[in-house]
């Protein structure tokens, strides 16, 4: 049995302050969930917990016990198990490698590959979390790599485990398989502490859910008095509801794929193979499936970063033939990337200089040829900021001190300013919170009820049922026909997440 | 010990910190001039007389810095947009190769034309040869640090040949020069008696003239976005491949410029050892000068300084000129130590 008790931590950096006296506790056989919006202080009370911060104020327990502050060592022999959303396994090495990398000592020259190995087979069985020893991590599915971490951190001795976002990355059925592995765990004695903004799964599988906001707790209820509404309102502070879409018939046809096709690297499979998608006017169609199944490529090439190696991608009924982004925003594309901070902003420049930057080509933002209109573009920023309320501390802020919702708020102005006629919206509401989710689903579905064809790649079924109009499952590079929304079930197209197209096609 | 972002960065902070730096790094050359038995406030205070202690010290300082300016901008602008160009000495000398082939009596023009006309040539042959690299950088993607500081060595070899065989002035008897360049082309001397020729006011023009460049023009934007981003940059539109290019012709062009002060202003015909290293301290002089181009003046006259000074330094205590190097390593160093200090705060646990 394992009890972890954190009173009353408080960390602050600079002025800010990520934890404000939070206390938590957690008792063998139970799972914990930890609710907050992204920046209420989960990550930061959890490194505390795990010793990589230290606390200015109050301490962690365990069986009674105070860890010392600032080691990691310390809480690993404690007992902690970490979980990290993005794993941190070594691809080119086996299973049993990826375990044992840093348990053994660094001046043995014996290798005790054979304790190890019956020692893994032990804890797979008894948690029932097969995968094989020897398999490389690299060939391993998303799901069996976040096994392994699982019993990485098992191996190690954790009888507290914390998961940070375990689900991100999960199909609805790993999802399910994961929930059922962790209910063995917590039944035979282990405490888990589970970080997440999803709802719906924090009512399936905690027994309690404390609530973060702006670094304090807000509250702590016991799931079976919780519903989602409950939870939601205490995590974001006020009442929150996402929009959802009106029914509206499609327009003309905007950008047509047909047969488009994405070659990997040599003996590599297809990245996207013969893909023929329609996105017509004052429609959203959705692209679900699990990270990694060809949803990069088809979001660089709809970006015009990426040429395809067959097929052809008309425009209104005109092929495109030069790929390149300048030449994909003269034809009215508008992008918003997946990744906001390698992709969608140059950090180190201000923010108005991001709000231009797809814009300052075209001819009302500069003189004489090449000479940059400041003042033009201070007041086209300025109204930006103003009607998208992106949060900054004035518009020469460097833009990388944003926090991630006010980025892409950017992003979004940027792109809606510019009167597209398409959105490729690639992963748009990732990592936001509530709030800044029904922000970015109200402006999309403006833009679609203004005539705008919107593509929507998500990995988050909700969100997609929410707003969309059809989806389609992208699974190992090929995409399924075309799915009305409101006459299918996210069951079926969770099935077909995992690649099970044949039940539906 | 951990570094953390600072959110506001004050101006005082952003001029103090390099001062700062610089004075640690004299402090510890100090220990250096112990080491010698010297003096130190004697050392020092030689070669600070010898940097700026009379018209001719300050005359010989800015002669020096003039090339630096150059070199130093050449450096400033490749290494904003990341494009690594460690040729500038390579490119000197391509420019110096432009000033005696077209300004030796080929060419005959009035001063008013000739000396603009030598400074673009210059440019050009700079330009030229970055061509090969940036070819090279845009198809190939073969890493500019390695051609362009191996095609240094290609160069030079290259000018040694000249020197020794077809550009061997037969009156030089016997000596590897070139034949001078003619009286039109000369840098006319700024002040009298002294070796400081209008390339030096060239080369400040040449400094606000990029400056402005990158601040207020949409070349300077691009610029700016492919050396902070260029994965953004490309999303938002900017072709890399042309910026690269520009940046490239810009750098190569700013150091073939400081072979044109050479030849045609502090030496008057092409040497061998024209350039005591001015590409290769052009990389320290825009590292200090955190790559800003109106630093670029600031730092190439400091180090400059340091350069002449140490010279009558040596020649009036016992400390060997070497110990200039030392120094202008240590600035560099404590100058890019305190820069993240500027923009990263230290918090102890």
């Amino acid at each position: 049995m394992a009890d972890l008790r954190i009173n009353g931590v408080t960390k602050r950096f600079g002025t800010l302050t990520a934890n404000d006296n939070v206390s938590l506790s957690v008792a063998g056989g139970e799972v914990v969930a930890l609710l907050g919006e992204n920046g209420a202080g989960k990550t930061t009370l959890m490194n505390i917990l795990f010793g990589h911060y230290v606390a200015d104020e109050g301490s962690v327990e365990i069986d009674g016990k105070t860890l010392p502050p600032g080691s990691t060592d310390a809480a690993i022999k404690a007992g902690v198990g970490m979980v990290h959303q993005h794993f941190t396994l070594a691809e080119n090495l086996s299973v049993l490698d990826n375990i044992m990398l840093g348990t053994e000592s660094l001046f043995s020259l014996t290798s005790k590959v054979g304790a190890a190995r019956k020692k893994l087979q032990h804890l797979a069985k008894e948690y029932n979390l097969e995968v094989h020893p020897d398999a490389l991590v690299g060939s391993l599915s998303v799901g069996e790599r976040q096994r392994v971490e699982i019993l990485k951190v098992l191996y190690r001795g954790a009888r507290i485990l914390i998961l940070d976002e375990p689900t991100a990355v999960l199909t609805p059925a790993e999802t399910e398989q994961l929930f059922v592995n962790l209910k063995n765990m917590v039944a035979s004695g282990m405490s888990i502490i589970f970080i997440s903004h999803k709802l719906h799964e924090i009512l399936a599988i905690s027994d309690r859910v404390t609530v973060l906001r702006h670094g304090a707790v807000v509250g702590e209820v016991a799931t079976k008095d919780a519903d989602r509404a409950l939870l939601a309102e205490m995590m974001v502070g006020r009442k929150v509801s996402r929009p959802k879409a009106e029914i509206i018939s499609a327009g003309e046809p905007i950008v047509e794929l047909e047969k488009i096709s994405i070659k990997g690297d040599k003996g590599m499979p297809m990245l996207l193979n013969e893909v023929s998608l329609t996105i017509r006017q004052n429609e959203i169609v959705a692209i679900a499936g699990v990270a990694g199944n060809g949803q990069r490529e088809l979001a660089a090439l709809l970006s015009g970063m990426q040429k395809p190696d067959g097929g052809s991608l008309l425009v209104e009924g005109k092929p495109v033939t030069k790929n390149n982004p300048n030449r994909f925003l003269q034809m009215g594309f508008g992008r918003i990337p997946e990744d906001r901070h390698h992709t969608g902003t140059v950090g180190e420049m201000n923010v108005w200089e991001n709000l231009i930057s797809e814009k300052l080509r075209q001819s009302p933002l500069w003189r004489y040829g090449r000479i940059i209109d400041f003042d033009a573009c201070r007041k086209k920023a300025a109204e930006l900021i103003e009607q998208f309320d992106i949060r900054c501390n004035g518009m020469e802020t460097e833009t990388r001190l944003l926090s991630g919702g006010n980025m892409q708020k950017l992003i979004l102005a940027r792109t809606l300013t510019a009167d597209p006629k398409f959105i490729l919206a690639n992963q748009p509401v990732r990592g936001l919170d509530e709030g800044a989710i029904a922000f970015v689903h109200e402006q999309l579905l403006n833009a679609r009820a203004s005539g705008v064809g919107i593509l929507l790649i998500s990995e988050d079924l909700d969100e997609i049922f929410s707003i969309a109009d059809q989806v389609a499952v992208i699974y190992h590079g090929r995409l399924s026909p075309l799915l009305n929304v409101r006459e299918t079930d996210i069951g079926t197209i969770g099935a077909m997440m995992g690649g099970h197209m044949k039940e539906v096609a | 010990m951990q570094l953390e972002p600072r959110e506001n960065i004050s101006i005082s902070r952003v001029i103090l910190a390099p001062l700062t730096a610089i004075l640690a790094a004299f402090v510890i050359c100090s220990a250096l001039i112990l080491w010698t038995g010297e003096s130190v406030f004697e050392a020092y205070g030689h070669l600070f007389k010898g940097a700026f202690g009379s018209r001719f010290a300050i005359s010989e300082t800015l002669n020096r810095a003039t090339p630096l300016i150059f070199t130093g901008l050449a450096a400033a602008v490749a290494f904003r947009a990341k494009f690594w160009n460690i040729g500038a000495e390579g490119q000197l000398y391509f420019g110096a190769l432009a000033a005696t082939v077209l300004g030796a009596g080929v060419i005959t023009m009035p001063s008013i034309l000739m000396i603009p006309f030598l400074f673009l040539a210059g440019a050009i042959a700079g330009g030229l040869a970055l061509l090969g690299p940036v070819f090279l950088k845009t198809t190939l993607k073969v890493d500019e640090v390695v051609t362009t500081l191996l095609l240094n060595f290609v160069i030079l070899l290259f000018v040694n040949y000249l020197l020794e065989g077809p550009l061997k002035d037969p009156m030089s008897m016997g000596w590897p020069q070139a034949a001078a360049i003619i009286d039109e082309g000369v840098l006319p001397a700024l002040l009298p008696r002294t070796r400081l020729h209008i390339g030096f006011v060239v080369a400040l023009s040449a400094a606000v003239m990029i400056w402005a460049l990158m601040r207020y023009t949409i070349w300077g934007y691009e610029i700016r976005a492919v050396g902070a981003n260029a994965n953004a940059a490309r999303f938002a539109g900017i072709s890399i491949n042309r910026t690269v290019m520009l940046v490239a012709m810009l750098s190569g062009g700013l150091a073939g410029m400081a072979g044109i002060t050479e030849t045609a202003g502090t030496k008057g015909y092409l040497t061998l050892d024209l350039s005591p290293g001015f590409g290769y301290s052009g990389i320290a002089v825009a590292m200090l000068a955190n790559l800003h181009p109106l630093g670029v003046i600031v730092s190439a006259i400091f180090l400059a300084g340091i350069y002449v000074g140490s010279d009558s330094m040596s020649r009036a205590v016992n400390i060997p000129t070497y110990i200039s190097d030392v120094m202008v390593a240590l600035c560099v160093l404590s100058v890019l130590v305190s820069l993240l200090f500027v923009k990263y705060r230290v918090r102890w646990k």
